[in-house]
């Protein structure tokens, strides 16, 4: 019973004091400049966050919030009002609100396989019949006889779309295709089928999978840079209006020196 | 007067903490109908249900391969998961030594606590590449089954085994005694007489099974396709939602809770036919 007793007074402060804290820290941030919302898609969501903690390093005042979602969720919460910036990690369509656009950066659509794959690069041609089911077997494209496992990102993902558009063009990605939903659960399920092929962010390649040249071109930053890599697609911040204030801050402080060489660290390609 | 005024308020008190989860029940199926409407109104409930074309961005709104999904890999996983799990109930109840039973038991139960995202790394890293082996991509109804199995068995084992234990003693006792053997015991009089338990375990399973996402994202493949085979790659409803919510808007968004609807009354469907069977079971019992 005393032992109890000790612990109810232990415990009661403790959650007390914590409560307080939190309210504390709240307090302080909503007492400061002020704070620069930014939602949308998850390709950017890394990088934006880096540039927030730059950005806040400098700007002790200003506090940045970096959310996830998705392209469409970027695109639309800003056109709605709930954020200050979206983020879309494609180009926009007629069907999509009018932004003002800021070009943050680019980044290449890597095609990637298993790195035992004999296969190190295909044409354009060959990996549209090969998304669209029509190539089904890697003999077919010069690599060994095994079926060839299709892995692709789902519907709404900014990947995807910019994969539709920059490399499918009219033709549709197989239905049976097997859809992971995130950039990370794409590169797990190619780096563990030595029969799959995907298509992740450049950004995000690393020695558990094999990028493919395209047409003959590496899937290198300096080729993404230089115009030959053919499939690379904006990543664009997003407002509703001309931003003011430390909207305008953030996004000049991104778009210019110091931002860029945060988008040339992560692996992406830097705008001038 | 403080003792007695608590007293009289007391009730009241309760009653504010049972209708607490009694309006989050309604909150959930209000807010789920109320987004899914315009959906079934702008493309009807006979598509919606029986379409077999699922592109949202381009208007195809057929949920039907995600009903037959889900069901194939909660069929699949029952299969397995009740005579295993039936078996290792009676072991546990009946034939295990205590020691045995003493290490067995928090083992099953342990399993329960696992988060299903790391029963879905399992599975991906170790049951799809198996799959693999024997045909297809790996990514398949066959891969969901196995590792719901995986994660229902729990749920049936201790359901079944407390039903078993629950048995009045006079009924094994009355079965030795007329010269059954113990084997006889168990098959023709213990688990007859369990049935009810066992069965809202099995169903309770089910439930579990149905509503799983995490798991199912990971090793069904998320094609949205009516399986042929266990090898092919299906999605399943809860799947479906928690695959695509992040990147959806407008009707998408929509028809996206339309599919939690649909979910949600199999769910319901699935507990009151629990509810119903452990009823009559006790029913039956009192009968006996």
């Amino acid at each position: 019973m005393k032992i109890r007793r000790g612990w109810k007074w232990f415990i009661l402060p403790m959650v007390a004091a914590l409560l307080v804290a939190t309210f504390l820290l709240v307090g302080c941030s909503s007492g400061s400049l002020g704070t620069i919302t930014e939602n949308g898609s998850t390709t950017v969501q890394p990088l934006a966050e880096k540039l927030a903690g730059a950005f806040k390093a400098k700007n002790p005042d200003v506090n940045v919030v970096i959310q996830g979602g998705g392209s469409a969720v970027g695109i639309k919460s800003v056109n709605d009002g709930t954020v200050d910036i979206g983020a879309a990690s494609r180009e926009l369509t007629a069907a999509d609100p009018t932004l003002v656009k800021h070009l943050l950066a680019r980044d290449g659509i890597a095609i990637i396989v298993h790195p035992s794959n004999p296969v190190t690069g295909l044409t354009k041609e060959q990996i549209i019949g090969i998304f669209a089911g029509n190539i089904s077997n890697w003999s077919q494209v010069g690599g060994q006889n095994k079926s060839i496992d299709v892995v692709a990102r789902e519907e709404g993902s900014g990947t995807r779309t910019a994969f539709q558009d920059l490399v499918m063009g009219k033709a549709l990605i197989k239905s049976d295709a097997i859809l992971q939903n995130s950039n990370g659960f794409l590169k797990t399920a190619v780096s563990s089928d030595s029969q799959a092929i995907g298509f992740i962010s450049m950004g995000l390649v690393d020695s558990s999978v094999k990028a493919l040249a395209i047409n003959g071109v590496a899937a290198t930053e300096e080729n993404a840079k230089n115009g030959t890599y053919p499939v690379v697609r904006p990543l664009y911040f997003l407002t509703k209006t001309q931003p003011t204030g430390i909207v305008k801050d953030f996004i000049d402080f991104c778009t210019g020196p110091d931002g860029q060489k945060i988008v040339a660290e992560e692996g992406y390609i830097t705008v001038e | 007067m403080s003792r007695y005024f608590i007293d009289r308020n007391a009730k009241y008190l309760v009653l504010v903490c049972a209708s607490t989860s009694f309006i989050i029940l309604a909150a959930i199926a209000i807010f789920i109908l109320k987004e899914a409407l315009p959906a079934f109104q702008h493309v009807g409930f006979i598509h919606l249900l029986f379409g077999t074309t699922w592109r949202p961005t381009m208007g195809g709104f057929g949920i039907l391969p995600m009903i037959v999904g889900s069901l194939a890999v909660t069929l699949g996983a029952m299969i397995l998961a009740i005579p295993l799990g039936l078996g290792c109930a009676v072991l546990l109840a009946e034939v295990a030594p205590h020691r045995i039973r003493q290490f067995l038991r928090p083992a099953v139960e342990i399993l329960v606590g696992i988060p299903s995202v790391v029963y879905g790394l399992v599975g991906m890293l170790l049951i799809v590449p198996l799959i693999r082996e024997i045909g297809g991509t790996g990514y398949s109804v066959a891969a969901g089954a196995l590792v719901l199995t995986a994660m229902v068995l729990p749920t049936i084992i201790s359901i079944s085994e407390d039903s078993i234990r629950a048995v009045p003693r006079r009924y094994k006792e009355g079965a030795l005694a007329l010269g059954a053997t113990h084997w006889q015991t168990i098959w023709h009089v213990l688990i007859p007489a369990a049935r009810s338990g066992i069965t809202a375990g099995i169903i309770l399973g089910m439930g579990r099974a149905i509503g799983e996402a995490m798991a199912m994202i990971m090793v069904t493949g998320n094609a949205v396709q009516i399986p042929n085979s266990p090898l092919d790659p299906t999605r399943t409803l809860a799947g479906g939602i928690a695959v695509e919510i992040n990147y959806a808007s407008g009707l998408h968004e929509n028809a996206l809770f339309a599919i939690g609807v649909v979910l949600f009354i199999l769910i319901l469907a699935i507990n009151s036919i629990a509810i119903l069977a452990i009823r009559r079971g006790r029913h039956a019992q009192d009968v006996c």
